[in-house]
């Protein structure tokens, strides 16, 4: 996502970072190319213009002017004002104490109520809460079949009353949830376009009746500059309170996610990334602002991570430092790697990563996996804990064994022996942190870094599968002090391997 | 109603963004042109399609001595129909055909397939429909109904089938019955989903490859994006990732009754150089029209 947007900005920091000094002319530019690639990226027109207004003239200021590194303030300014116009603030989802709490979606046709209406439900779910979901849409056939089969796959009882009016669907919906003890109500309604009087009065209705304590209208990612003629009339009628971007998993640079808050002054609460139910996430305008500057989500990755890593996993990070690097550790990686979304969305949050990945047209061959978890199941338990001993004969009869070549064995062995050898330096670096610890008990930089990256980390740093540069320089380590120059070095070392 | 008084109604807004810069305009001035640029960006066709557009005009205005807003409106259209190409046959008149359904989820496949399929049986076609939307809840229900309501046979398995196995189902089907229109809804899908389009690729491969086979004698399949007339910039892409995937033949594009100009489909049209096949300027089945890019352009401009 936002791929496109970040390549053109990129380009043109890039230029601007070749320069020691910045004249007018050069921020001029830049800024026609920061409009530029706002447009294309479908935000909306007057949006970009007060956007560039705004930022050239804090790049404009002698301070920046004349300051050593004018390129990185002008980056850091834009970054800012991206972050501003996302809302500086995450936006949670409130809750009121009332009991059925109820949610409203609203949306035009095809946006996605119904997917984010069951995901919705699905995170609520999780949270420990019982939600409902009642099926307003009475116009488009099949709709409540839609919703029903999606809450029978995720566990959450559907409310329709079939051949009812929606706010009467609504209304007895809220009252089943009382009866069975249900504590949150999400409404889905039909999709309706903003200038038919007929259908946007129909949701003036439902609010009414059923007040709702959440109404959040879903947006489709793609759509275009009519966003601001569409979300202002809902904004009037409904008085939405939040916004859930929907299908934000395709390219689509989602510049309607930039323009809705501006225009409306409503946040910006959920990002749908995907087709399973799991995939509604909390929005973070200062990690989407990096990730639309190319700076990468290293937050979110290390969240990412520590969401997937349990004890088990910490307990396996530790052992590894004591004993080594095993294969069943390879395996146990690759397999996280693809519980997280696969190498492809992981690069995609790393600074640089979504360049790389376009570089690499986009996409990345993730057979590799399958292939090297094949290679790994074919070996015997002893040549999983001592990968050493694996000779001429063996690799035969494991490339036999997964249906590979021994090239390819040979190709994980390699790995493995990168990997290793990183293991034994962080090894040596928590030793180091240790002693320290011992005499001063002052916390170390490296030494931070080192604990830093240890416990969830650990599986990180080597699930970078064919990337020893990348793991061999610990990038997760830093990701605290978020520091421009770094993630920049970063970046160069990923364009560096490109071996993968 | 036609298709220009359709258009003129759901193109009203952009029309007075228009009117406002041609109206008022008087004298053409630079910053006419300025004006005039904004607002074909802001008609969704691209900044890029927008810059050609005013830059042609530009030209032409300086050729022919066109010094009022009022000469430049008609030149404008004109100069905007250019980007559309006319469609070499259209396959649901001119049968027999197959034609798939492809496009990014919600752009409205499944509701123009029982559009189209209403209409073509009213007009004494033997239309065959598939459901080879075999992933999202409930997809095939409301196919279901679309074929009822147009007294025409659904094809369908149960959902989670193999969508390349249900085309294949539908063209026996359509075989055995002597159908003249096949329409096959496929399931909504991000182009940047390799997979997903390498399934999809799969799906029209072997519709390609039994639609050859019929008893008849060939029957030309087809395969058509279906695209929201909101959508931004990403709908170029898009038509591009399908293109190159599967080589569409045209596009239909829907819900250019709300306040979106649909100019992503002049990007399309003119990037890609393909037809645009029909437009949804309504919920009524008779609303889905045939597209003219004059009547499109001329409408759009408020002549």
């Amino acid at each position: 996502m936002f791929n496109s947007l970040s390549d053109r900005l990129n380009d043109t920091f890039d230029r601007l970072r070749g320069k020691g000094k910045l004249t007018e002319a050069d921020i001029s530019s830049a800024m026609r190319e920061i409009r530029m690639a706002l447009l294309e990226a479908d935000v909306n027109f007057k949006v970009v213009r007060d956007f560039v207004a705004k930022t050239r003239e804090r790049c404009m200021t002698a301070e920046v002017m004349d300051s050593l590194t004018p390129a990185q303030n002008v980056v850091k300014i834009v970054l800012d004002e991206l972050v501003e116009l996302l809302g500086s603030t995450e936006s949670k989802l409130v809750l009121s104490n009332r009991i059925p709490n109820v949610i409203m979606l609203v949306g035009l046709q095809g946006s996605g109520k119904t997917t984010a209406a069951v995901k919705l439900a699905y995170l609520l779910k999780k949270q420990g809460k019982s939600p409902l979901l009642a099926a307003c849409d009475v116009y488009r056939p099949a709709a409540a079949d839609q919703l029903a089969t999606l809450g029978g796959e995720i566990g959450v009882p559907v409310f329709r009353g079939d051949g009812a009016h929606p706010v009467e669907i609504a209304q007895r919906a809220i009252r089943e949830a009382v009866d069975h003890m249900r504590d949150v109500v999400i409404v889905d309604t039909a999709g309706r376009l903003q200038i038919d009087e007929q259908m946007m009065q129909e949701a003036v209705d439902i609010k009414r009746a059923v007040k709702p304590d959440q109404v959040l209208m879903v947006v489709d990612a793609m759509t275009g500059q009519d966003i601001v003629n569409v979300v202002s009339t809902f904004a009037e009628r409904t008085d939405f309170d939040g916004v859930i971007i929907s299908k934000l998993d395709g390219d689509a640079r989602g510049g309607g996610a930039l323009s809705v808050r501006a225009v409306t002054g409503k946040p910006i609460k959920f990002v749908s990334m995907g087709e399973k139910p799991d995939s509604l996430e909390v929005f973070h305008p200062d990690r989407m602002a990096k990730r639309i500057l190319g700076m990468g989500d290293v937050v979110g990755i290390i969240e990412k991570a520590q969401e997937m890593a349990d004890a088990e996993q910490i307990e396996a990070a530790e052992r590894m430092l004591r004993d080594g690097f095993t294969m069943n550790d390879m395996l146990e990686q690759m397999r996280a790697v693809k519980k997280m979304g696969g190498m492809k969305k992981i690069l995609g949050m790393l600074p640089g990563g979504q360049r790389m990945l376009n570089q690499l047209g986009g996409n990345m061959d993730e057979s590799i996996f399958d292939k090297n978890v094949a290679i790994i199941q074919s070996m015997t338990a002893a040549e999983r804990l001592k990968p050493s001993i694996i000779n001429g004969q063996r690799r035969a009869r494991i490339a036999k064994g997964s249906g590979t070549t021994p090239s390819e064995v040979n190709t994980l062995m390699k790995q493995w022996g990168e990997m290793n050898k990183m293991m034994g330096r962080m090894r040596s670096m928590a030793n180091q942190q240790q002693q320290a610890k011992g005499k001063k008990g002052k916390k170390g930089k490296k030494g931070k870094r080192g604990r830093a990256a240890m416990p969830g980390m650990g599986n990180l740093g080597n699930m970078m599968g064919g990337m020893p540069g990348m793991g061999g320089a610990n990038p997760f380590g830093g990701a605290s002090g978020s520091d421009m120059d770094m993630l920049r070095a970063m970046e160069q070392q990923m364009k560096g391997n490109k071996r993968f | 109603m036609g298709l220009f008084d359709a258009l003129s109604r759901g193109l009203e807004r952009s029309r007075e963004a228009l009117n406002e810069i041609f109206y008022f305009g008087g004298e053409v001035t630079e910053e006419f042109w300025e004006d005039l640029e904004d607002t074909l960006v802001m008609g969704d066709m691209g900044a890029d399609i927008a810059m050609d557009v005013t830059d042609d005009l530009r030209d032409l205005a300086a050729r022919k001595n066109l010094t009022t807003a009022r000469q430049l409106r008609s030149a404008l259209a004109d100069r905007l129909a250019e980007n559309f190409i006319e469609p070499e046959r259209d396959p649901f008149s001119a049968t027999p055909s197959c034609v798939l359904f492809v496009g990014i989820n919600g752009a409205g496949k499944t509701t123009t397939v029982g559009k189209i399929a209403s209409s073509a049986h009213e007009a004494g076609k033997k239309v065959v429909i598939g459901s080879a939307d075999t992933f999202r809840a409930a997809a095939i229900e409301q196919l279901d109904v679309w074929g009822e309501r147009a007294g025409v046979p659904v094809v369908k398995r149960e959902r989670g089938a193999d969508p390349a196995s249900v085309c294949y189902d539908v063209l026996d089907r359509a075989d055995a019955e002597h159908a003249d229109l096949v329409l096959i809804d496929t399931a909504g899908r991000l182009h940047t989903s390799p997979e997903l389009m390498r399934e999809l690729a799969k799906v029209v491969n072997v519709t390609r490859k039994r639609a050859e086979k019929m008893q008849a004698g060939p029957m030309p399949v087809y395969v058509v994006l279906v695209i929201d007339a909101a959508t931004g910039q990403n709908g170029l892409v898009q038509a591009q990732e399908f293109n190159d995937a599967l080589g569409l033949d045209g596009v239909i594009m829907t819900k250019l009754d709300g306040t979106a100009k649909g100019g992503i489909a002049m990007a399309v049209a003119s990037k890609l150089s393909l037809p645009i096949l029909r437009v949804g300027v309504g919920e009524r089945i008779e609303d889905l029209q045939a597209f003219d890019a004059h009547d499109f352009c001329r409408a759009l401009v408020g002549e």
